[in-house]
């Protein structure tokens, strides 16, 4: 029971940062925008928050500068494919290769420094009952709040006027445009919401998951985030469901080496990717149901004249 | 006020011209970058992008360095001008290396004119294989390639690990995840002497002049460029658009893999963790700032090279990490999408006024 609780806590911890990218690529794919730079912003936002935490002491202050370096990011995918109409497949691979080069560049320095990390709560008492203490409160803070952000966006698109709106410009923003409202401005801030989560997703990641900074490090989650959006019909609660179901596959690797099970690590560091293969393939199978689930102008530029 | 205004027909000198205004801007941000960095941009540029080549050995390296840049990037162009998102030639390369180079050790002995050959058959399979599962995942069951084939890259990466430290190491390689040295047999001969430039060249380049003459003179390569121009029209003339995903997938499987084997048979000679140090991705950005047409990509190759040739000098003589050729290969592949836009649109002085009376 014990260790079925624990291996709960670490599902949930290595499925994190999936939530958070998925989460945030949902928002923008709903708006009708497809940004594969979902990988580039997450490892700039990982090693941003790795660099500012070495240097200032404070987790959070990471944490910060991951999302305001995500968003960042974002900002010029934003000006590439919302004002100057840039193809978002091509946009988004450069963001992607952008982002790699850049962490590689800034982040060389880093690489066997060593931070203070943001670590799981432990609160006294509570922490500590069996079983449900773990469950309850063994988690670590970032995880929880994946969990707000999670409730959050799924209350605004379902139930605002506000996200109403973005998934209106997203199905048509022809008709959106007609009755006045801002295409370009909700897009924006969709892309830029985007770019937050996914630095949150990669600051997480090399401030409390891991903790530390290597080159490449989100090792393609961000890819695997925009298998999920898909995986989940655009739907948020199925984007928590498949991040923890990725979750459990990642942590099989250090799962089968603790059982003693001798397969060689390579094989099972291949389970993520084959797993998503796998799963897209599935889900996507039937074309006729994406394209009701998929927003409907999704990657297509938009311009008044046009 | 500036506004956009769409043309009403494509610009082609704008096509042509986006992919100089791009470098130039790249060269603008390395300026500042440098700068920035407390370097004399001037002897900076000159250790970036002249010192470089400024040796017969630097030229057999530029265009050692083009050579696989041209060869996946003119394989990945058909896909692209067909709408067949292929991202995942670094898996495709890494494939046809695993194959290439495994006909080279199970020849190790052999010392016959056909073992090169036999490895580049080798490899033009393994980036195809590697590059069906792509196309058979889209076109049986609706998957994204632009997922699909990134993924693989991750799985190949993997095998060739797998292999090297496992069952193809060198027993005397002194624990090293690496396999045994080719065979001579197994080896492109140098074509330009004191350098390491090999016969991969020619070889690409007679590919590169058959993809163009396939794009612009068969059947098959207009029917993708019809797909891809206009898929609805594609469909209403009965043009197969799983056949133009096979395709577009397959040739840049092939062109990918045959890379592989230059990679393993030429500068490298044996098969190690890594054999590419992101062609397959810096590949993408050949084919883009090459405007998808083949001699655009042979200068684009180039240009890429160069930007690699001039990260490893930057380390060397400016201390400065060779990370750099990442970040300017990023940068100019957003200038050059920025710079498209005047493609499609043009810039139209608007006076306030009527804008005012507009809204």
């Amino acid at each position: 029971m014990e260790q079925l609780a624990q291996l709960i806590v670490l599902t949930l911890a290595a499925g994190t940062p999936l939530v958070y990218a998925a989460l945030g690529e949902l928002v923008v794919e709903k708006s009708g925008v497809l940004n594969l730079g979902v990988e580039g912003m997450m490892v700039v936002g990982a090693v941003t928050s790795f660099i500012v935490a070495a240097t200032t002491h404070s987790p959070w202050l990471g944490v910060a500068a991951g999302i305001a370096a995500g968003t960042a990011l974002s900002l010029i995918f934003g000006v590439l494919t919302l004002s100057l109409m840039a193809n978002q497949v091509a946009s988004g691979l450069a963001l992607s290769l952008f982002g790699i080069g850049l962490s590689a560049f800034v982040g060389l320095n880093y690489v066997s420094v060593v931070i203070a990390p943001i670590t799981p709560l432990s609160i006294p008492a509570l922490s500590d009952l069996p079983v449900m203490g773990k469950l309850l409160f063994g988690h670590n803070p970032l995880v929880y709040l994946s969990l707000v952000l999670f409730l959050a966006i799924h209350m605004f698109l379902n139930r605002t006027r506000a996200g109403l709106i973005v998934r209106a410009v997203g199905e048509s923003p022809q008709s959106a445009h007609a009755i006045g409202l801002p295409v370009a401005r909700i897009r924006y801030c969709a892309v830029m919401f985007g770019g937050a989560c996914a630095g949150l997703g990669g600051a997480y990641m090399a401030i409390a998951y891991t903790p530390m900074w290597v080159e490449g490090m989100t090792a393609g989650r961000g890819w695997i985030a925009l298998a999920l959006v898909v995986f989940a019909s655009w739907k948020p609660w199925r984007i928590l469901a498949g991040a923890y179901l990725f979750g459990g596959v990642t942590l099989a690797q250090f799962q089968a080496q603790g059982f003693g099970v001798d397969i060689p690590s390579q094989l099972l560091s291949m389970l993520p990717y084959l797993a998503t293969i796998v799963v897209l393939a599935i889900i996507s199978r039937d074309a006729a149901a994406v394209r009701l689930n998929a927003p409907a102008s999704l990657g297509r530029p938009f311009h008044p004249d046009t | 006020m500036l506004k956009l205004e769409a043309r009403p027909e494509p610009s082609r000198i704008a096509g042509w011209l986006s992919p100089l205004l791009a470098a130039a801007a790249t060269l603008v941000v390395g300026f500042i970058l440098f700068t920035a960095l407390g370097k004399d941009p001037w002897v900076a540029f000159h250790a970036f992008f002249v010192k470089p080549v400024s040796t017969r050995y630097g030229v057999g390296e530029l265009l050692l360095k083009a050579t696989p840049l041209m060869l996946i990037a003119v394989g990945l162009a058909a896909g692209y001008r067909a709408n067949v998102w292929n991202i995942g030639a670094e898996g495709q390369l890494t494939m046809g290396a695993i194959f290439g180079g495994g006909v080279a050790l199970l020849l190790q002995d052999s010392t016959s004119a056909l073992v090169l050959p036999a490895m580049m058959v080798a490899g033009v399979a393994g980036g195809m294989f590697w590059a069906a599962f792509p196309a058979w995942l889209r076109t049986r069951w609706n998957a994204s390639e632009i997922l699909t084939s990134l993924m693989l890259v991750y799985v190949a990466t993997l095998t060739l690990s797998l292999l090297v430290h496992g069952a193809w190491r060198d027993p005397e390689g002194f624990n090293f995840p690496q396999s045994k040295m080719f065979g001579e047999a197994a080896l492109l001969p140098i074509l330009l002497a004191e350098t390491r430039l090999n016969i991969a060249l020619p070889i690409a380049l007679a590919v590169v002049a058959l993809a163009w003459l396939f794009m612009r003179r068969s059947l098959a390569g207009f029917q993708m460029r019809v797909a891809g121009l206009a898929p609805a029209a594609a469909n209403y003339a009965g043009i197969s658009a799983h056949r133009t995903v096979w395709l577009g997938m397959l040739i840049g499987g092939a062109c990918a893999g045959l890379a592989g084997v230059g990679e393993v048979a030429g500068p490298i000679g044996q098969l190690l963790p890594s054999v590419s140090p992101g062609y397959g991705f810096a590949a993408i950005i050949v084919a883009f700032v090459g405007r998808l047409h083949p001699l655009g990509i042979v200068f684009a190759s180039l240009l890429m090279s160069l930007l690699y040739l001039g990260g490893e000098s930057a380390q060397i003589n400016l201390a400065m990490p060779s990370a750099v050729t990442g970040l300017f290969q990023g940068t100019l592949l957003f200038f050059l999408l920025a710079a498209d836009v005047f493609i499609n649109y043009r810039l139209r002085f608007v006076r306030w006024s009527r804008r005012a009376a507009h809204a």
